[in-house]
């Protein structure tokens, strides 16, 4: 194909030529990037699980796992998850009904699918890559910006499924879902005048909200705004992760050194407040370091959606970088005490396995829309 | 009008997403900014803060256990409360080699392999850092002496005063008031960790259970500084705990005293209730235990030999067992023949003894049924049929009445039904019908079967609370009543006593219906001097020298059956297998304060056995000590 039939993003530099390993549709920069957290993750699990080789080698395995996940989603074409995208949002929320009846209760929450003997998963994991595959899909042979007809039925994909898991109840991700759905419709261009709506609709009706939450979700607000509030409970854990990140200072008390975490006095500190153990072992300098290669492996994904061909893979590639970075500014958030605790985990740090693998195959489908080109540059 | 074909504008749409994503990125930073300024502020700003705080955590959140609720009587009488027991605890943290410890503290106090076990399971539950955990309650002067000599030597071990349950009454109120137990590992999954970290204990049968939120009190603590080995150096601040709501019961100490005292040492249950508010005056049921056995741990062998007694002493007679009524059901029968009119005041029956179905080969025995033939009653009516038990009488109204009408009726009584409020172990009995045959066992129901409930036994089953609570319907000539144990319910929040499968107050027409019956069972007692086969059936037992009118019914229930054609014969059954004798009263029947329910199991004839205990809880009830009418007074 000729040169002169391209029409290319304004601003966006011709000179771009080899597109990754185009063999085997990797990106070496994404996974550079993804090496170098996931790494720098180990290491201070290590030091969170009291230097103990097994839980470690059983984080390594996972992520070997979730990197075979990875490279194999690559190697698909990006038309392959538009031609999915529909189905597979139909048997996630069959899935996330099917929750609701046979799904069995963890810690209060309904969750989980369990199949005796074979598998158990949460259908909501899934449903944080399907509903920006599903809007993506959606949009991608629309007129966009979009108009107000196509804005109903984008709304029904995110709320249908937030609903469905707000009521198990997993606010943290009913939230990150219908963040990822907002995402795609704010790249597609929706107006400027009806995100300012919804926010000031959202900010209007807070207040009724607070009726809704449960009382343990109450709570948890009640305590960030005032963790003395309940110093016994749920304050507990943020009077100690700050305990945790302040005593740190620069540059911490040293690896392996950290006496909030290892006296047990931080809850959680192999999952969700991991953090909180870099903080208070390697300091403000080791926080910066982890925070620039989140920022750095967004960055990429950005990129790879600046320079993606057609509306599917940029929506989809734009969503997912996106809402990686909500993670780490959730998850941070919660444990320094600006956001209430949601149960989020610090993206490929924290112990487990389901997280680490959506957030691979997102990264998968990323690098399959950079590596599959219709037009070769 | 065709809606206008709009083409993708590629080029416009690129320049939106690429704005976007730029906006977003922007904002990306903006957020990038803030937690690093958030961390900026943490670590640097307030650095010198938090590392003072996390300098050995010398700050530590401490809760402090409630008191908990005391439970009294009616009176004023304390029959849960809560003593001082010194605790050997252990934190964990502070313990060089929990083994060498625990060894030092065998080789001081002695241990019990049993005990070292129990220790390490409890030191292994997850729980607050530096939260001292009780491995051992009540030590002896000499234990804490022997500890508080070598505590240098015992880094973190420490004797502790704590409050823990007693119960001054022991065994008496055992099964009306319940106990507490210690929390177990099951337990403590299930509950509200915040709400328990000072609490050992838990309600774990009859009030204490059923009041368990109420009872527990508000968790407290403060927030202490703590030299290196634990010791509390200056308390910072505290949040004092709430204590749990006092509770006051229905129930009167002396009168279970009374009751407790009347039954003796055989094996059964005493059930007196207020019948104006459903409250239980005494709730008995013998063999009973003593609950402050549970209450810090019991040794595996003492539990043992109370779970495996024959008299199942844990066993709760008065509303966990279930009994065949036999006679006690006649007067609620009588009614439902009487509103239906399936019977009246002036029918009469020629009883020679037994009844027969037609073309029914089986003959159904009046308990003074004898194979010379000489048994029976000869005429009889409803009053007749009640003061005198008659059964055949009853066969032929309860063969007329069929059971769908029983069912209906005696399920007003509370039949079947489990009315109790706040009593969680009581069960519903089981008033049989049609459907249930057919659910549990398959069969359709015969005209025997519906013979059988006439005279209180086959597959009808009540508990000595259901059958009083029936009685004290009755006694109020059909106003409702739920039986209850909390007599101040204020205290607690409604839907503690708010609870569905409210009874409906009974109506008969004509009214008059009540007075036949209750007068019938009035006869049952006070009807004397009358000659054989004419008397009241419980008068020669107890129906001389009494100084109020009182309303009975005896009944005698069977525990193995009978073959046709043989006499019961008492001597020649085992004494497990004789059978359980009832007595149902209220008294005094112008105007009913109590109502009661005896049952001494395998006891014998309900008349001759149970009566006697009924007057002797009656007397003492209404007449008090001074055997002088108080009935007054105890209003």
């Amino acid at each position: 194909m000729s040169e002169d039939f391209v029409r290319r993003m304004p601003g966006v530099s011709t000179s771009f030529t080899a597109r990754g390993n185009t063999l085997l549709h990797l990106d070496v920069q994404l996974i550079l990037l993804l090496i170098l957290i996931v790494s720098y993750g180990l290491l201070i699990l290590y030091s969170a699980v009291e230097q103990q080789n097994a839980p470690v080698n059983a984080q390594v395995t996972k992520i070997g796992i979730a990197f075979v996940v990875m490279v194999a989603m690559a190697q698909m074409p990006p038309m392959f998850y538009l031609r999915l995208a529909p189905w597979l949002f139909l048997v996630g929320v069959c899935l996330l009904i099917a929750v609701i009846f046979f799904g069995y209760t963890v810690n209060g929450s309904q969750r989980w699918l369990r199949i005796p003997g074979v598998l158990s998963f949460q259908p909501s994991e899934l449903m944080k890559l399907v509903v920006p595959m599903i809007l993506a899909w959606y949009f991608h042979d629309q007129h966009l910006p979009p108009r107000i007809k196509h804005l109903f039925w984008a709304a029904l994909m995110i709320v249908i499924p937030v609903l469905l898991i707000a009521q198990q109840p997993d606010l943290g991700t009913a939230l990150i879902i219908g963040v990822s759905g907002l995402l795609v419709l704010f790249l597609a261009g929706v107006s400027w005048r009806y995100i300012l709506t919804v926010i000031g609709v959202g900010l209007v009706s807070a207040p009724a909200l607070w009726f809704v939450l449960r009382d343990y979700q109450r709570g948890r607000i009640l305590t960030l705004f005032n963790p003395e509030r309940d110093p016994l409970g749920a304050g507990w854990n943020i009077i100690q992760s700050k305990t945790a990140i302040g005593s740190g200072g620069l540059s911490g008390k040293g690896l392996f050194q950290g006496t909030q975490s290892h006296l047990d006095f931080l809850p959680e500190s192999q999952t969700d407040f991991i953090i909180a153990v870099l903080a208070e072992e390697m300091g403000l300098v080791g926080v910066l370091v982890l925070l620039g290669l989140y920022v750095l492996l967004t960055g990429r994904g950005i990129v790879i959606a600046i320079q993606a061909q057609d509306t599917f893979g940029r929506l989809l590639a734009g969503s997912i970088s996106f809402t990686f970075f909500v993670y780490v500014f959730v998850n941070i958030g919660m444990v320094s005490g600006i956001l209430p605790v949601v149960g989020v985990p610090l993206p490929l740090v924290s112990y487990g396995g389901t997280s680490i693998l959506t957030l691979f195959a997102g990264f998968g489908m990323i690098m399959s829309i950079h590596t599959h080109r219709r037009i070769t540059l | 009008m065709a809606e206008p074909l709009v083409l993708k504008d590629h080029g416009e749409e690129s320049q939106v997403f690429f704005d976007r994503i730029i906006q977003g990125f922007g904002f990306l930073l903006v957020i990038t900014v803030l937690l690093v300024a958030r961390m900026f502020y943490l670590q640097i700003i307030q650095h010198d803060m938090y590392s003072t705080l996390s300098d050995k955590n010398r700050i530590q959140v401490q809760s402090i256990e409630p008191i908990r609720g005391l439970i009294y009587d009616r009176n004023g009488v304390l029959l849960a409360d809560n003593i001082p027991s010194s605790n050997l605890t252990i934190t964990k943290e502070r313990v060089e080699d929990m083994e060498e410890t625990i060894a030092a503290i065998d080789a001081l106090i002695g241990l019990s392999d049993d005990q070292i076990e129990s220790f390490k399971r409890r030191l292994g539950r997850r729980q607050r850092p530096f939260e001292s955990v009780p491995i051992l309650f009540r030590l002896s002067e000499q234990d804490i002496a022997r500890i508080a000599v070598n505590q240098h030597a015992l880094d973190g071990v420490e004797v502790k005063a704590k409050l823990v349950r007693h119960y001054p009454l022991g065994e008496l109120m055992a099964h009306a008031v319940g106990s507490v137990r210690r929390i177990n590992e099951e337990d403590a999954r299930k509950l509200d960790a915040v709400a328990y970290s000072g609490t050992n204990h838990i309600g774990k049968i009859g009030i204490e259970k059923y009041y368990e939120n109420v009872l527990l009190g508000q968790v407290g603590y403060q927030r202490v500084e703590t030299d290196a080995r634990g010791r509390i150096m200056k308390v910072l601040d505290a949040n004092p705990p709430l204590p749990g709501v006092d509770l006051v019961l229905h129930v009167d100490a002396g009168l279970q005293r009374a009751a407790s005292d009347a039954l003796g040492d055989k094996r059964g249950t005493v059930v007196a209730i207020d019948p104006k508010t459903g409250g239980i005056l005494a709730l008995v049921s013998k063999p009973s235990y003593d609950p402050n056995l549970f209450v810090t741990g019991i040794d595996f062998a003492t539990y043992k030999s109370l779970r495996d007694s024959i008299d199942v002493p844990l066993f709760n007679r008065a509303v966990q067992g279930q009994y065949e009524p036999g006679s006690t059901v006649k007067p609620f029968l009588a009614l439902t023949g009487l509103v239906t009119g399936t019977t009246s005041t002036e029918y009469t029956i020629e009883d020679p003894g037994w009844f027969r179905l037609p073309n029914n080969e089986r003959l159904y025995r009046d308990w003074n049924w004898k194979k010379s033939g000489t048994g029976g009653h000869g005429r009889v009516n409803v009053q007749k049929a009640i003061f005198r038990s008659c059964n055949v009488y009853f066969f032929e109204l309860a063969n007329k009445l069929g059971i769908d009408r029983i069912h209906s009726y005696l399920s007003l009584f509370g039949f079947g039904r489990n009315l109790a409020i706040d009593l969680p172990e009581a069960r519903s009995g089981l008033l049989p019908s049609k459907d249930w045959k057919m659910g549990a066992r398959g069969q359709i129901w015969y005209p025997g079967d519906t013979l059988n409930v006439g005279i209180g036994q086959g597959d009808i089953l009540v508990t000595p609370l259901q059958l009083a609570t029936a009685v004290a319907m009755l006694a109020n000539r059909g106003k409702s009543v739920r039986p209850r144990m909390l007599r101040q319910e204020s205290v607690v929040e409604p839907s503690f006593i708010r609870t569905p499968d409210q009874p409906s107050d009974i109506d008969l027409v004509p009214e008059s219906i009540w007075d036949l019956v209750i007068d019938s069972m009035e006869k049952v007692v006070h009807r004397g001097n009358q000659g054989f086969g004419e008397n009241g059936t419980a008068w020669a037992y107890i129906g001389r020298g009494i100084q109020y009118r009182m309303a009975g019914k005896s009944g005698t229930a069977q525990v193995v059956g009978i073959a046709q054609g043989e006499e019961y014969d008492e001597d020649m059954l085992s004494e497990r297998k004789r059978k359980h004798a009832w007595f149902v009263a209220f008294a005094p029947v112008e105007d009913p304060v109590i109502a009661l329910v005896v049952l001494l199991e395998n006891g014998g004839g309900g008349s001759q056995y149970a009566s006697p205990i009924a007057r002797q809880v009656l007397d003492h009830y209404l007449l008090g000590n001074s055997g002088v009418a108080a009935v007054g007074k105890k209003l």
